[in-house]
């Protein structure tokens, strides 16, 4: 029995569908994301988790209690907003503190529990600050704190990093997993991050067009998408049509034109691929290599990134140059490149 | 030159709009019954007689009535109307707003007159009440205004948070909506008061026996020797107004350093 069960959610606004037919588990005291580019439903999707929309059909289940017929000041959840919505009349303890009130706990007790939530969120002695005196890091933990205080069953987290800046998100992102592991409740995040979304979640579900596309591990998302949408929004993927020539026990044999037939393992493939079936053949730019021979080409472009630098190689009877991601490239003019067989992916074309 | 010219236009604009006022509180304290210069010395018999005016003191008294209801009551039906207009997406909201706004470009006269015949037709006396009721028509558009500016400046969210934290709809407008709002209702309820203590046409026309301090006064221009009075009681009314205005524009400014929008 999972924690958290949506079934058959649809959700249309004049007529448009937002979400269309999600169906979703995630397990007690997971890190899970939405994953999608804006407008693929996923905030649709948590606002109907939190009872600010309702959906069209479908059952939201938490903790085996359907929500239905729940308003959301009587959920099991609670929510950082993206836009933190800090109570600008209240002070950091009292807008932690708000949804509190009717616990009725005692004056001592009270603050010992906000004092203590203060020191989760490190935020120390800030309790008297007034609203508009905050960093966006800060309104951002109070935004946490004051959700995490009411010891929600599912925390939601809508786009909670996305206004602050590159090195404050980075350190948040560290924080929040950590305060996530320490107090073990399941968190659902929606984001546009990729990066976001992989290196916080267990598990990542990615949305398009109202519909989720894969659910998965981020490992497992990146290195075995199970289509081209999926390859394309997490990280940079080459793709190159093929058609299948033999399917194995062990090994898949594709006909993948300016690569020649190449024989890849049959856990590359996507399910549901048969014999004589048009697929992409796809690559991480980082598994293509430079090597002595292979399929030629010329360096287009270079860009140097630090660490590793980032090449376009154009290729004949192709228009799209190759990515590949490298540390050095061998010389400038013609290049060969090698494509790793055990790095091919074979996904089904988008028809 | 041209900018000593609109200067002195500046200064003759502002003592054509001020001095006639401040001649009212001069000759309230002016010793004779004749408004003239010069003045003949210092006096506050006038106010003193004021005082002891039962009748006008009944006036003040059936004004601050009205004036109290029709705030309250305006604010009120502004307060509700505001926030549905803001808050969510109606049907017809636009020409319902611009119904309400509708009796602010009626001339007074003409709605005095239909609220006279309506009251007649409908067999129900003239009173106070059908005062206020007058008054509601123009004081709601402006308790809108100012609190429809107010609204729009407010992080929907906040309402959401509020609701998400465990709180219903109602808990939610005393906790976050109301202290948020608080600015814009007393501004409204300011403007709304002074609105309705000044008014005359309408309560002219619907108050019956029951005269309101501005048709008292009206009333008292036929003896020139209670003059002097109406001009103390002119006086009181206007150090009261300016009083009243500066108090909003401290309340508006109060409000205006909070940012509205959910921080």
């Amino acid at each position: 029995m999972s924690f958290l069960s949506l079934s058959g959610i649809r959700k249309s606004f004049g007529g448009l569908a937002v979400v269309n037919d999600v169906s979703l588990e995630v397990a007690r005291g997971e890190f899970f994301a939405l994953l999608g580019p804006s407008g693929c439903g996923k905030t649709t999707l948590l606002r109907m988790i939190a009872g600010f929309e309702t959906q069209d059909n479908g059952t939201i289940t938490i903790d085996g209690e359907a929500m239905n017929a729940v308003p959301p000041h009587q959920r099991p959840t609670n929510m950082v907003f993206q836009s933190y919505a800090i109570f600008p009349h209240l002070n950091v303890f009292d807008n932690i503190a708000y949804g509190l009130r009717k616990r009725k706990l005692p004056r001592d007790a009270l603050r010992a529990k906000v004092e203590a939530m203060l020191a989760t969120v490190r935020l120390e002695g800030l309790g008297g600050r007034a609203a508009d005196q905050l960093s966006g890091g800060q309104r951002q933990r109070v935004a946490l704190a004051r959700a995490l205080i009411r010891e929600p069953k599912l925390l939601l987290l809508d786009e909670p990093l996305g206004a602050l800046d590159k090195r404050l998100r980075e350190a948040m992102q560290l924080e929040l997993r950590a305060i996530q592991r320490q107090i073990g409740i399941t968190f659902l995040l929606v984001t546009h991050d990729q990066e976001e979304a992989l290196s916080l979640s267990d598990r990542v579900a990615v949305m398009e067009s109202g519909r989720i596309l894969q659910v998965a591990a981020p490992r497992t998302l990146y290195e075995r998408p199970n289509c081209r949408q999926v390859a394309d929004f997490i990280g940079e993927m080459n793709f190159f049509h093929a058609t299948v020539r033999q399917i194995t026990d062990a090994e898949v044999t594709v006909n993948a034109g300016i690569l020649g037939i190449v024989t890849f393992p049959r856990a590359n493939l996507a399910p549901g691929i048969t014999v004589d079936q048009h697929i992409l053949l796809a690559i991480r730019p980082e598994h293509v290599r430079f090597a002595d021979s292979g399929v030629a080409g010329e360096i287009a472009d270079a860009t140097f990134l630090g660490a590793r630098s980032h090449f376009h190689v154009r290729v004949a009877g192709r228009t799209e140059p190759v990515a590949v991601s490298g540390h050095a490239a061998p010389s400038r003019g013609t290049v060969h490149l090698a494509f790793p067989p055990d790095r091919l992916i074979g996904l089904p074309t988008d028809d | 030159m041209k900018n000593r010219g609109l200067l002195f236009y500046a200064f003759a604009y502002l003592a054509f709009l001020y001095l006639p006022v401040l001649v009212l509180p001069v000759f309230s304290f002016n010793n004779s019954e004749f408004i003239a210069f010069p003045l003949s010395g210092f006096t506050t018999r006038w106010y003193a007689a004021l005082a002891s005016d039962g009748a006008m003191q009944h006036a003040l008294g059936n004004s601050l009535k009205v004036g109290i209801v029709t705030a309250l009551l305006s604010t009120i039906l502004g307060l509700s109307a505001a926030r549905a207009v803001t808050r969510y997406r109606l049907r017809g909201a636009g020409a319902a707003l611009g119904f309400i706004s509708l009796p602010l470009f009626i001339p007074d006269i003409v709605l005095g007159l239909s609220l006279l015949l309506l009251l007649g037709a409908a067999g129900l006396p003239l009173s106070l009440a059908a005062v206020v009721l007058g008054h509601l028509l123009v004081c709601v558009p402006f308790a809108l205004t100012v609190l429809i500016a107010r609204f729009e400046g407010f992080d929907r969210n906040l309402d959401e948070a509020s609701a998400d934290l465990g709180e219903d709809g109602w808990m939610t407008f005393w906790r976050v909506t109301f202290p948020l709002m608080l600015p814009g209702i007393v501004a409204s309820l300011l403007l709304t008061f002074i609105t309705s203590f000044d008014e005359f046409l309408l309560a002219y026309f619907l108050s019956g026996t029951e005269a309101t301090l501005p048709v008292y006064i009206w009333g008292q221009l036929r003896f020139p020797e209670r003059l002097p009075m109406v001009l103390a009681l002119g006086a009181i009314i206007l150090g009261a107004s300016v009083g009243l205005v500066i108090l909003a524009e401290y309340v508006r400014n109060l409000g205006a350093r909070k940012p509205m929008v959910g921080a």
